[in-house]
């Protein structure tokens, strides 16, 4: 009993209830949904399954990095932007290049990451030592990387080709999208990074008590700058997973509102706005949540128009699931027929009068 | 003796959170006018007591009688609407507001045009003068007056729906001497007007002036109630520590007056340290091994020359020697590098981090000595936590519990583990006994004895003046933002005659008055000096 109870109040307990509900709806609506089959052209696996894995690596990415950013009581909003500069900067360095080596991959990887940790330090920055509002800051990144991204490619959605790049989001590993494992990998890198190290303890100390933090003699600069760095350097790995399923950045459309996404993954996996403690692993699942959700709507055919209200429906479900106050009002109506609790017991009601060592 | 009926009577209550039992089977009562106090150590129990009263909490088992009814709280509403009024340690009103508004807020008298202001200030000032405040104007703005005219002010706020019982949770941690008179002023002219009030105080003086009977809490459980006349301080402090106190008594020889060499390089010297705003240029030196007290009011910059010596704030004035070597103490990081570690006055602002375990709070200032990337190893982690929570005997003994749970006093302990744990070899406490128990206390002041003699230098500031002249060898007396004298402490030096030296109106004479205490204490040493040790 107490074990279930312990999980019902983990945040990411009913993000995986809610995962598994997604698919149930879909498996209703076609029964094969859940089914895996082998492509014969390509002889790599493919279902649905499958491709909510690799539709996830890009959101796992930005709500990775979102997590620590939200953890020291700050935001960026910059993620989806983000995405599409290190897209661009990938399929513009590859289209010039225009070489099926592995050795442009990397080098488009590199220029990718490059410029987005220089932007995600102009938001440490801005944040940790001119002292604007992270809200502020990342706002003005949001709008100024979509319009570096443009710049890049001259405002032209730019394609390229470069198979090992491409294999990114279309090859497998033991039958998982790459991107997926990949992203999975980074995931493991840095938690271990987090806890093994006291990174993450301070970064969790920062966002509970800046002020006692300052005097117990922990830096908040460097760590505010790094936790932006991080989030713009994973926001560009994502944009890489995502233009690599189609070898084509869409300078308005890569990365768009997808720091919504991002958001509310992290907020879904148990990390308080309020900052503090995280949970890597809850917005581990929140991103799958979300990329489950989207493939959702398109499978059940929810008109374009209606999209965002469904999405908002379920994440509100969800995080009236996750309120001990709304679960514990719900529930005591379910069983208030049961034992009596409280003050109301005849032992209670025949009580001893107040005892006295010394009475006046 | 006929006793009156009791007005509010909570009968065998027991409170359970995980894993602690915060009440236990605990009856209590409040007799119309009469003022009892509650008395116990931090984690005894009070507070949820008193949140069991306020609505707070709800009680497991057990009952709340109000007015021989059995009440169910649900809430602070619940309780407000059976009469019972609170006014907290922290003033919670609206600074921005008027005294008036303050003290009619939610009861605003409505007319045809919305609120009838003029009305409402009216009543406003007749509940004030029913306090005795009737020289207050209710149309000024409230931040115009001082926190103790402001808690005054929530008093008659609370007091404003006519109620027959008032909860006051340490209303005087932040008061002077003066203004605890006028609160008491006050407290006594609700008593008369059959108001029951319940009192929590850990300033034993002010317990004993205002009480007329005292109930007594340990670990949760109801000890005994009594009349103030059949319980002196003595028995007092023993049946909230329920052990015998000879370590408390002992304590009173922790005053240190052998003589020190002071012309050896101290291992702490400032020359005109100061910040604009903060504390003019000071001069301070502190030596291994010695306890230095700094007094004065609160404000008078006690806290703004702890913060310079730390690194807490930057100095625009001064040079800083340490063991005869310039140093800049530009952060807290250089400041704890240097040795030094900063207890602050307020440890839920600037002190413990909330949700982050005992553990962590205690490894903190180690681990970021230590950089990020350096965790420290977790068998040295346990054992250094196992020492401190130990050595202060932290409650409960659980290290992974978060630090927002536990008591004042506790939280306390933790932080003066942390600060001990980066090994330090100047510590300031600023304030490190307010609002924590007698036994709590006393632990602190033996430990920071203890840390003197085992040659740490130690400065100590507290708004009590007896326990700074008791733990000091030396004394620096601020006021208004400025070192006004400096003494060695001796037979001469007493609580009164260092208020008698901040009580001198002007600085210059202040100087003068300490000057002249100075000497005396160099008489008397010479005095001491012929007849022998015979102290």
């Amino acid at each position: 009993m107490s074990r279930v109870k312990t999980a019902f109040r983990t945040p990411w307990f009913w993000a995986i209830i809610g995962i598994a509900l997604l698919l149930l709806v879909n498996s209703i609506k076609n029964p094969a949904y859940l089914a895996i089959s082998v492509n014969p052209t390509t002889g790599l696996l493919t279902g649905n399954v499958l491709d909510i894995l690799r539709i996830s690596a890009p959101i796992i990415m930005i709500a990775l990095g979102m997590t620590f950013v939200i953890a020291t009581e700050g935001i960026d909003l910059s993620v989806g932007s983000m995405m599409a500069v290190g897209g661009a900067v990938a399929m513009q360095t590859l289209s010039t290049l225009d070489s099926n080596s592995v050795g442009a991959m990397f080098t488009a990887i590199g220029l990718a990451l490059l410029l987005a940790i220089v932007l995600g330090a102009i938001n440490g920055i801005l944040v940790a030592v001119v002292g604007l509002q992270p809200f502020i800051s990342t706002l003005i990144m949001m709008l100024a990387a979509r319009g570096i991204a443009r710049v890049i490619t001259d405002g032209q959605n730019t394609n390229a080709t470069n198979e090992p790049f491409r294999q990114l989001a279309n090859g497998q590993i033991l039958g998982l999208p790459t991107s997926f494992v990949l992203a999975i990998a980074i995931v493991v890198l840095i938690a271990l990074t987090m806890r093994r190290t006291a990174l993450g303890l301070m970064i969790e100390s920062i966002g509970i008590n800046p002020k006692a933090s300052r005097l117990a003699g922990i830096r908040p600069r460097p760590i505010l700058i790094g936790v932006y760095v991080l989030s713009a350097a994973l926001a560009a790995v994502g944009g890489l997973f995502s233009v690599s399923e189609v070898m084509t950045v869409s300078v308005g459309g890569t990365g768009n509102l997808m720091e919504l996404d991002a958001i509310l993954a992290v907020v879904i996996g148990g990390t308080s706005l309020a900052g503090g403690k995280f949970s890597i692993l809850g917005s581990t699942i929140g991103a799958l949540l979300i990329a489950t959700l989207n493939k959702t709507v398109l499978f059940l055919g929810i008109p374009a128009a209606a999209t965002p209200a469904f999405k908002a429906l379920v994440i509100i479900a969800l995080v009236l699931l996750q309120s001990e106050r709304i679960r514990s009002f719900a529930f005591s109506r379910t069983k208030s027929s049961g034992t009596p609790t409280g003050p109301a017991t005849p032992a209670a009601t025949e009580s001893t009068p107040v005892s006295k060592e010394v009475v006046a | 003796m006929i006793e009156p009926i009791a007005i509010v009577e909570v009968r065998n209550a027991s409170i359970t959170f995980p894993g602690v039992k915060a009440l236990d089977e605990v009856s209590f009562r409040l007799l119309p006018g009469e003022v009892h106090t509650l008395m116990g150590e931090n984690g005894a129990g009070k507070s949820t007591l008193i949140k069991a009263l306020t609505g707070v909490y709800q009680i497991d088992s057990g009952e709340i009688v109000v007015a021989g009814q059995v009440r169910h709280f649900t809430g602070t509403a619940s309780a407000q609407a059976a009469g019972i009024s609170t006014v907290y340690q922290e003033v919670n009103l609206c600074t921005n507001l008027t005294i008036g508004e303050n003290v009619m807020l939610g009861h605003e008298v409505r007319g045809l045009a919305g609120v009838n202001w003029r009305k409402t200030h009216a009543l406003a000032r007749e509940a004030l003068a029913r306090m005795g405040l009737g020289d207050l104007d209710p149309r000024a703005p409230l931040s115009s007056l001082s926190i103790a005219m402001q808690q005054l002010v929530a008093i008659s706020r609370a007091m404003v729906t006519d109620s027959k019982v008032l909860i006051l949770d340490e209303p005087t941690s932040s008061l002077d001497a003066n203004e605890v008179e006028v609160l008491f002023g006050v407290i006594r002219r609700l008593r008369d007007q059959g108001v029951a009030i319940l009192f929590v105080s850990h300033f034993l003086d002010q317990v004993y002036a205002i009480s007329d009977r005292i109930t007594v809490l340990r670990n949760g459980k109801f000890v005994g109630e009594y009349l103030k006349r059949d319980l002196d301080r003595t028995q007092l402090i023993s049946k909230m520590i329920g052990k015998d106190f000879e370590s408390l008594r002992a304590l009173g020889s922790n005053r240190q007056t052998e003589a020190r060499d002071r012309t050896q390089t101290p291992l702490f010297a400032a020359e005109g340290l100061g910040r604009k705003g903060a504390i003019e240029p000071t001069d301070v030196d502190i030596h291994s091994g010695e306890v230095v007290g700094f007094a004065g009011l609160l404000g008078a910059g006690r806290t703004e020359l702890a913060r310079l010596i730390a690194g807490a704030d930057k100095a625009d004035s001064g040079t800083v020697r340490i063991r005869g070597k310039k140093v800049s103490l530009n952060s807290p990081v250089a400041g704890l590098s240097q040795g030094i570690a900063y207890s602050t006055e307020s440890r839920r602002d600037d002190g413990i981090v909330g949700d982050l375990s005992v553990r962590e709070n205690i490894m903190l200032a180690v681990q970021a000595r230590r950089g990020w990337f350096r965790r420290v190893p977790a068998r040295e982690v346990d054992q250094l936590v196992t020492t401190y929570m130990e050595r202060f005997s932290v409650r409960p003994n659980d290290p992974d519990r978060p630090i927002r749970l536990l008591s004042g006093g506790n939280q306390q302990k933790v932080l003066l583990g942390r600060w001990l744990a980066t090994n330090p070899d100047l510590l300031l406490l600023d304030e490190p006994t307010r609002g924590i128990d007698v036994g709590a206390k006393a632990d602190i002041q033996e430990t920071v004895a203890e840390l003197a003699e085992g040659g740490m230098g130690v400065v100590f500031i507290s708004s009590e003046l007896e326990e700074v002249v008791r733990l000091s060898e030396r004394i620096v007396i601020l006021k208004d933002h400025q070192k006004v004298g400096e003494v060695v402490n001796g037979p001469e030096v007493t609580a009164e005659s260092i208020v008698s030296v901040i009580a001198t109106e002007s600085g210059d004479e202040a100087e003068e008055q300490a000057d002249a205490l100075a000497e005396e204490v160099a008489a008397g040493d010479d005095r001491t000096g012929l007849e022998g040790s015979a102290s």
